[in-house]
């Protein structure tokens, strides 16, 4: 059959599941222009197949990061109660409101954003972040080992509430627009709750398979998931996925953030066009 | 005190990417078998442009070994990872008595629940 397709489509995967894994997103800006534009599948066949690919991506990188503590599964878990329940306000709030100006806001939002994470490029970690009391609490304070700094990196939780607000809109805009809800989740916890990056695209990264899993089965029962499609895309983020956590854990949080300031621009500018 | 935290977070952390590992391995074999054997038979068990969209017909197509059942098998496994993640973490905290954050994951269990069934009525 069309050994050659899926091979193109592997190989796409590869690099997908590589940035993916690296920047705490779910791969779908790569997979679907990648399968629709170069490709010619059909859009909803490649939505569902990016939908895969933010699993895989999650599952994949997660099996590395929370081995090694780079995650924070407290943080994770919280936070997921926000994403969730901001992922099931998206789908009941769908047709009800415009997603032209949610697009456009979410947008302005994103370049605000780029610019407050272009003004810190030169801080390696956080300084001076005074712990929430809330995440006292609720043990969100932790420490990692950091392979490119070969230290221990302790590290306070503040802006919570903020936070929290951030990732329940990241899962209402999951919800009706279908992307861009990894951005949010680095973002929130870069900008808001001072994490080291390191720690927000992982944790990101930890999360965002969740809020997919959640909306998958519709999309496998609407015939969207097509097993020759998916299929190889799965295999090829969850290998390019492993390789991205391996070189991630040796980069600096600058670099880190250097990679994620020009695909923040890149979406906030595909959903300005979009609204 | 906090030496024992540590310790107790360390067994978390492993269990968690312990669960994740097997979803993941298990899926990523299924799925690599479906394919091989589709492009060893060179047919999908199913009509051009034709696959199964619900479990049921997924479990039939399997046992008659159809490489497109076989790799949506795999995706189905696959999608099932994060909330079988969740899932054994509610259990680990429960285990750890830990009894804050088994509400907080089981909270987010029930909210996954809501919205399969939300997805399903859609």
């Amino acid at each position: 059959m069309h050994t050659g397709l899926s091979v193109m489509i592997f190989a796409f995967s590869l690099v997908a599941g590589f940035l993916g894994a690296l920047l705490g997103l779910g791969g779908g800006i790569i997979i679907i222009p990648a399968l629709t534009l170069a490709l010619g599948v059909p859009i909803h066949e490649a939505i569902g197949a990016s939908i895969v690919s933010v699993i895989a991506t999650s599952s994949g990188a997660a099996i590395a990061y929370v081995r090694d503590k780079i995650t924070n599964i407290r943080i994770g878990m919280f936070l997921e109660t926000a994403t969730t329940l901001g992922a099931i306000t998206g789908a009941f709030i769908a047709g009800l409101i415009s997603t032209k100006l949610l697009s456009i806001i979410f947008a302005l939002l994103l370049l605000y954003s780029a610019s407050a994470m272009f003004k810190k490029r030169h801080s390696e970690l956080p300084t001076g972040v005074k712990e929430h009391p809330l995440a006292e609490r609720l043990h969100l304070s932790s420490e990692y080992y950091d392979k490119a700094l070969k230290e221990n990196v302790e590290y306070k939780v503040s802006g919570i509430y903020p936070g929290y607000g951030v990732m329940y809109g990241a899962g209402v805009i999951s919800g009706l627009l279908g992307i861009g809800s990894g951005v949010f989740k680095v973002l929130g916890m870069d900008v808001f709750m001072k994490l080291p990056m390191k720690v927000s695209t992982a944790t990101s990264n930890f999360m965002i398979g969740v809020t997919a899993a959640a909306s998958a089965g519709v999309y496998f029962s609407r015939g969207d998931i097509n097993p020759l499609v998916a299929g190889p895309v799965a295999l090829g983020v969850l290998v390019g996925a492993r390789v991205g956590t391996k070189i991630m854990e040796r980069l600096n949080n600058q670099t880190l953030r250097l990679i994620f300031i020009p695909i923040l621009i890149y979406i906030a500018l595909e959903m300005l066009l979009k609204g | 005190m906090s030496k024992e935290t540590n310790s107790k977070e360390l067994d978390a952390e492993l269990f968690i990417s312990s669960s994740l590992r097997v979803g993941v391995y298990l899926s990523a074999v299924v799925i690599a078998i479906g394919l091989i054997l589709l492009f060893v038979t060179g047919r999908s068990g199913y009509q051009t442009d034709q696959f199964p969209t619900t479990v049921g017909e997924v479990l039939s197509g399997t046992i008659y070994l159809k490489p497109s059942a076989i790799t949506s098998l795999g995706l189905l496994l696959l999608i099932a990872t994060p909330v079988f993640r969740v899932a054994a973490s509610v259990l680990l905290f429960l285990f750890e008595k830990d009894y804050l954050y088994t509400v907080i994951t089981l909270i987010v269990l029930c909210i996954l629940i809501i919205s399969f069934m939300l997805g399903k009525a859609v």
